[in-house]
């Protein structure tokens, strides 16, 4: 935020840096208090993970770091982690009795700047100035790139993003390109770039909506900051901040997306996250399969054809995968930018490379974004998607068994928007989900997962045939897919109503991932994260519902409607 | 003159807690912390200190009472236990707390 950093900062940086300390041992938090002052930075304390959260959304650039402690009552410090790290993409540092090196590593793996040992020295605190300060440079010089790569794409068309690798969320492509685009940017105008210190902006659910609904209108495939800019249309914003937010919204949809494949090797991970092994173990641990769903959503939409693997039976994760993957490929995009026309743009889409075949998982994506935009019964969904979590396995299960793999896929990809928007399902989503959504309803059916359902059914996605899930998943979430039902055809196989939740989930944990991430990015919450889970996840919903529960606590529904808009995009 | 007397035993006490592993370099930490601003600051950690670990052992002992016991949560315990005592430089609190730990994990009541 402009406003937070410039007061303290300018005269004698790093005095004046704005912490936010969490832990929940009081001693702790006094000793940790009055070092800080010592090193004269500004802070502020909190014995619950909950109200840091809530301190942080309340006011937004008002932080410039957080330290949290890893074991914490109420909410796991790994979780929080994330969460900032999405929602507000704050440096977090994370400090603990423990220091074995599992430990530090899942730290890192969720994003941690640093991991302290208890008893904190003096100084080793003093230092932590140095990863706000790298955490500015990143965001500059990714912005630049960004904007190079992005004036690459533009100028060359729309070859470099087919390739898939262009647009990948995934960093390590970024990272590639950005070498690429260095090299030939001097054509590039960087004078935005080099004018600042980019203010910080700040993404409210309403500028998230947009920006989710601008990328799904352009394409996942062919989005960059400038068109997502030219869309949105907001005085205010530049393109820097389009792209830094872009990047974290693949980011975000690659990591649920690799919770969600954290099974499946499939490429789809292709994030550097350690999905793999988080998401595993963290399957269980919503944080991880969120973030695997984000990425294999990630996946999908990059274009990357993460090679929509069939949706086999394999863990939901694998089919969160495939369906992240599925849309890239998929030529879907031109999809979502179908008016949620119910009934009809839902079988385009998703039926759109693949009927059901794996790309479905990218027409799911492709459709997400737009379609369900009213769909978001995000509000509903989150709560399902936590569920999913339980089912994770189910919705794969429940696609694998579909026929169409690429169903599952589709389920996935709706869920972006089932997740809150499901619940307007009601006639949006219809369309939307067509895809994903559809396996949601199925799922929804399922609600094997007492939870899933509800969370499922948030997410629209619910593959299940939509049309017929539709209403069940309406039901639950309102999530409804409905939409889904149309495209519900070929979906209809999807339609976990018969195939186990869990498939469902996954794949609609797919599809949500995208959605979520969408949100997330919009609202800025956590909880936006959370959705992703529950709609891809519809399957999954076990694990994200944990995760994604979480979170949802804090999201309250009148986001989700925010976020549906800004998902449907 | 008692007040120097005073302040010679007060020193000695805490010599001697160094000396027998009580205390480790974090307690000097925390009276590093101590200023002018906050003359009582180790006072007030270390009252904050007692009362939480109070608490902390008072749940401990219901849990120990138990037929059946609980070793994850009396981890858990020992685990913030041992986070707290670390926050003062409780030495010897601390290392009774991993070796609490240690036999939690091998299930052993006994130890």
């Amino acid at each position: 935020m402009e406003n937070g950093f410039s007061s303290p900062r300018n005269d004698s940086f790093p005095a004046g840096l704005r912490v936010l300390v969490v832990d929940d041992d009081p001693t702790w938090l006094k000793i940790l208090e009055k070092m800080l002052k010592k090193c004269s930075y500004e802070v502020t304390t909190c014995g619950l993970a909950r109200d840091a959260l809530s301190l942080l959304r309340e006011r937004k650039g008002g932080y410039d770091i957080v330290i949290s402690d890893v074991y914490m009552p109420d909410m796991d410090g790994f979780k929080l982690l994330e969460h900032v790290g999405l929602e507000m993409d704050l440096p977090v540092i994370m400090m603990s009795v423990d220091g074995e090196t599992s430990r530090v590593m899942k730290g890192v793996q969720h994003g941690a700047c640093d991991y302290l040992l208890k008893p904190i020295r003096m100084k080793e605190l003093r230092n932590i100035w140095q990863h706000v300060f790298r955490k500015k440079i990143h965001e500059v010089r990714d912005i630049e790139i960004l904007e190079g790569i992005e004036f690459q794409m533009t100028r060359n068309g729309s070859d470099q993003y087919e390739d898939g690798h262009f647009l990948c969320g995934e960093d390590l492509t970024l990272i590639k390109k950005r070498k690429d685009i260095e090299s030939r940017h001097d054509e590039k105008d960087i004078g935005d770039n080099s004018s600042s210190k980019k203010a910080r902006v700040v993404w409210s659910v309403e500028l998230h909506q947009k920006f989710v609904k601008a990328v799904n209108q352009i394409g996942f495939d062919k989005v960059g900051p400038k068109k997502i800019l030219d869309l949105m249309n907001v005085p205010r914003l530049t393109r820097e901040n389009v792209a830094s937010h872009l990047q974290k919204y693949r980011l975000y949809l690659s990591r649920l997306q690799k919770e969600n494949d954290f099974n499946n090797p499939v490429g789809m991970i292709k994030q550097s996250d350690s999905p793999s092994s988080d998401s595993n173990g963290n399957f269980g641990s919503q944080n991880s399969i969120n973030l695997q769903d984000a990425s294999n959503g990630c996946y999908g939409f990059s274009g990357s054809s993460l090679g929509v693997h069939n949706v086999d039976p394999r863990n939901h994760d694998g089919d969160r995968k495939r369906l992240v993957t599925a849309p890239v490929a998929e030529p879907k995009r031109g999809v979502t930018i179908d008016p949620p026309n119910p009934s009809k743009p839902r079988n385009s889409q998703m039926e759109f490379g693949h009927p059901l075949a794996p790309p479905q998982s990218e027409v799911n994506f492709a459709r997400f974004d737009f379609s369900f935009p009213t769909k978001y019964p995000w509000c509903g969904v989150p709560e399902t998607q936590l569920k999913q979590e339980h089912n994770p396995l189910h919705l794969n299960d429940g696609f694998s068994r579909q026929p169409m793999p690429g169903q599952k896929q589709l389920s996935r990809a709706d869920h972006p928007q089932p997740a809150p928007a499901i619940s307007s399902a009601t006639s949006s989503t219809e369309r939307q989900t067509g895809c994903p959504v559809k396996i949601k309803p199925s799922h929804n059916d399922y609600t094997s997962n007492a939870n899933h359902a509800s969370a499922v059914d948030s997410t629209p996605l619910q593959t299940k045939t939509n049309m017929t899930d539709h209403q069940a998943v309406q039901e639950n979430q309102g999530l409804n897919m409905n939409c889904l039902a149309d495209l519900e055809s070929p979906r209809k196989n999807i339609n976990l109503g018969t195939l186990p939740f869990a498939t469902l989930d996954e794949d609609l944990q797919v599809c949500f991932v995208a959605g979520d991430y969408y949100m997330n990015l919009g609202l800025q919450n956590i909880e936006v994260q959370e959705y992703f889970d529950p709609g891809l996840l519809t399957g999954v919903p076990t694990h994200l519902d944990d995760g994604l529960r979480f979170d949802y606590e804090i999201y309250d529904p009148t986001e989700y409607s925010l976020i549906d808009q800004s998902l449907f995009i | 003159m008692e007040r120097t007397q005073l302040r010679r035993q007060v020193a000695l006490t805490r010599q001697s807690l160094f000396d027998q592993g009580f205390l480790d370099e974090q307690f000097i930490q925390l009276e590093d912390l101590q200023d002018d601003a906050n003359p009582n600051f180790v006072e007030e950690v270390v009252t904050l200190y007692y009362r939480d670990s109070a608490r902390l052992i008072t749940n401990i002992e219901k849990a120990l009472e138990k037929n059946s016991l609980d070793f994850n949560k009396l981890d858990g315990f020992m685990h913030q236990f041992k986070g707290s005592s670390s926050s003062i430089g409780a030495k010897k609190v601390k290392a009774e707390c991993t070796l609490f730990r240690e036999y939690c994990r091998a299930g052993n009541g006994e130890g």
